[in-house]
């Protein structure tokens, strides 16, 4: 086989694992819970695939290929790992499973319920995101510790820690009963959220935690839209990345400057993600009462009517913030209040919002900092502006925002 | 728990350290300084010299050899040390990815000895 369609057979594999991974691991794991396993085993089949598929071809049904494979090394894998009274049950559940296999190709699919599984209330909520990312797309723990400050060997005891939690602490995969669905259903979309991670995306501060991972964000967004077509919520948080992704590119000079959004050209900004932000928002906005993402999703569809109006309508933009402080009063969302009411009723009225909010809780919120040095500089009182800023400086992590702060300082 | 945080420069960020106050690189500096104080997580910290005015001195079989410049020729040196007190590791690296100098050289997060030990130590 010559050496391009060897790299072919490559992409194949990429492409499949990339877009079968979590199917496949949610597969293999809803009925023994045992993910590190599952994993495992499908690692063994896609190793296994890189050297079968350029001899023999890419099989017809190359997921279904992968999920025969991967069952015959996770029989293996159970079989050595457990004492073999103890995997019994695990072993008859997986020979039950490839009898009913051989009679059709088809599979379903259990990534929902992996996605709840993964933001379990069991499961400390800081391994909701990295176990998402890992099981359901396949990322490896070093990428994931990097996106979330941690270092690599430290990620991968807590993903290993938080897998053994759910094979052997009774987490069942399942999608929850009306009854609890909401506030599980806010678990997942919170944690999909953090991978984003863009928490606050305006005026001078930037959350820049999680970035790289803001296009895995966005798969796992599609992903659960898919899921769960008519959850508006789920379409809210989707509209919400969407928006913030459009502006990306916006968000820095050629020479790699910060710029704030307000002196953003909406030139730069991605119509077709916009575009597509609006369609999902538009479909969610016939539930009510909206919720947290709608809201958070609105408030950015009006920050992008300024590539078709020329101007931010502020007040808009406070009264989405004033619904969402009813709802999730976080110190992201009063700070963002703060900010809109600075622009819709003047810099002294966002001032009386930030003084409002509890000195104990900012005292490493970098936005809070940059929203106060910002109003404080527009009503002229230099000397309080100037050691907002430098608060603002001190806990900014990217380089481009500490330079932008400081300049604005001056 | 205390950590320091042990900051290496690259050659270029020395060139860069002057004493101009209005200096903004100074100013990210001293921003970040205040941070620390702020959030009540400063113990202590000082910059070191550069390293070309490093003497290093070790004791071989009672010989005594003394060597000009720093312990070991690396391209990043040891520009300053920063000490916190912190609840966990994961506090420690939030707060070496905000510092001026991880941006351009590194920072290395370490955990001070057990007090016990460090008593030891200095009595």
């Amino acid at each position: 086989m010559n050496g391009s369609s060897q790299e072919d057979t490559h992409r194949t594999v990429e492409r499949v694992a990339r877009e079968s991974y979590g199917r496949l691991v949610a597969y293999l794991s809803s009925h023994t819970r045992d993910v590190a396993s599952a994993q495992d085993a499908l690692s063994n089949a896609l190793v296994s695939a890189l050297t079968t598929w350029p001899r023999d071809g890419v099989p017809q049904n190359p997921e279904a290929w992968l999920l025969t494979t991967a069952r015959h090394s996770f029989v293996d894998l159970v079989r050595h790992q457990q004492v073999a009274e103890a995997s019994e049950p695990t072993l008859m559940l997986l020979r039950r499973d490839s009898a009913e296999m051989n009679l059709s190709l088809e599979f379903p699919d259990e990534r929902l319920k992996l996605l709840f599984v993964c933001a379990h209330p069991a499961i400390d909520p800081a391994m909701h995101t990295p176990l998402m990312l890992q099981t359901v797309l396949g990322l490896d723990a070093a990428r994931i510790a990097h996106a979330f400050l941690v270092s690599p060997a430290t990620m991968g005891q807590r993903l290993v820690r938080a897998k053994t939690k759910i094979r052997d602490g009774g987490i069942q995969f399942e999608v929850p009963e009306e009854r609890e669905l909401p506030q599980r259903l806010d678990a997942v979309l919170e944690a999909i959220y953090a991978a984003f991670g863009i928490a606050w995306d305006d005026l001078a501060g930037v959350d820049q935690r999680g970035r790289d991972l803001s296009e895995e964000a966005i798969w796992l967004g599609r992903v659960l839209k898919e899921l769960m077509r008519g959850e508006a919520e789920v379409r809210g948080l989707l509209a919400l990345m969407l928006h913030c992704e459009a502006r990306r590119r916006a968000r820095r000079a050629p020479d790699g400057r910060y710029i704030p959004l307000s002196e953003q050209d909406p030139q730069q900004w991605s119509r077709s993600l916009i575009e597509e932000a609006e369609c999902h928002l538009a479909e969610a906005s016939g539930r009510r009462p909206a919720g947290r993402f709608q809201l958070e999703a609105a408030i950015q569809s009006v920050h992008a009517e300024r590539a078709r109006s020329g101007r931010t309508e502020w007040a808009a933009i406070m009264v989405f913030y004033e619904r969402l402080m009813h709802i999730s009063p976080t110190l992201g969302t009063r700070t963002g209040y703060a900010a809109a009411v600075g622009e819709a009723n003047g810099p002294e009225a966002g001032l009386a919002v930030l003084d409002g909010i509890d000195p104990n809780d900012v005292s490493g919120y970098q936005p809070y900092w940059a929203v106060r040095a910002h109003l404080l500089q527009q009503l002229r009182k230099t000397s309080e502006a100037a050691d907002a800023f430098d608060r603002a400086i001190g806990l900014a992590e990217d380089p481009a925002v500490r330079q932008f702060l400081l300049q604005r300082r001056g | 728990m205390q950590f320091a945080l042990l900051i290496y420069h690259r050659p270029e960020e020395f060139g860069m350290r002057k004493n101009d106050y209005n200096d903004p690189h100074l100013g990210a500096w001293r921003a970040y300084y205040k941070a620390l104080v702020e959030a009540g997580v400063y113990v202590g910290a000082n910059a070191l010299e550069v390293p070309e005015t490093a003497t290093t001195v070790r004791l071989r079989e009672a010989k005594r050899s003394v060597q000009d410049g720093p312990f070991a020729e690396t391209k990043e040196q040891l520009g300053g040390f920063i000490i916190l007190e912190l609840p966990s590791v994961d506090a420690a690296l939030e707060w070496a990815a905000r510092c001026p100098g991880a941006s351009i050289g590194a920072v290395e997060v370490r955990p001070l000895a057990p007090e016990a030990m460090r008593r030891g130590f200095t009595g």
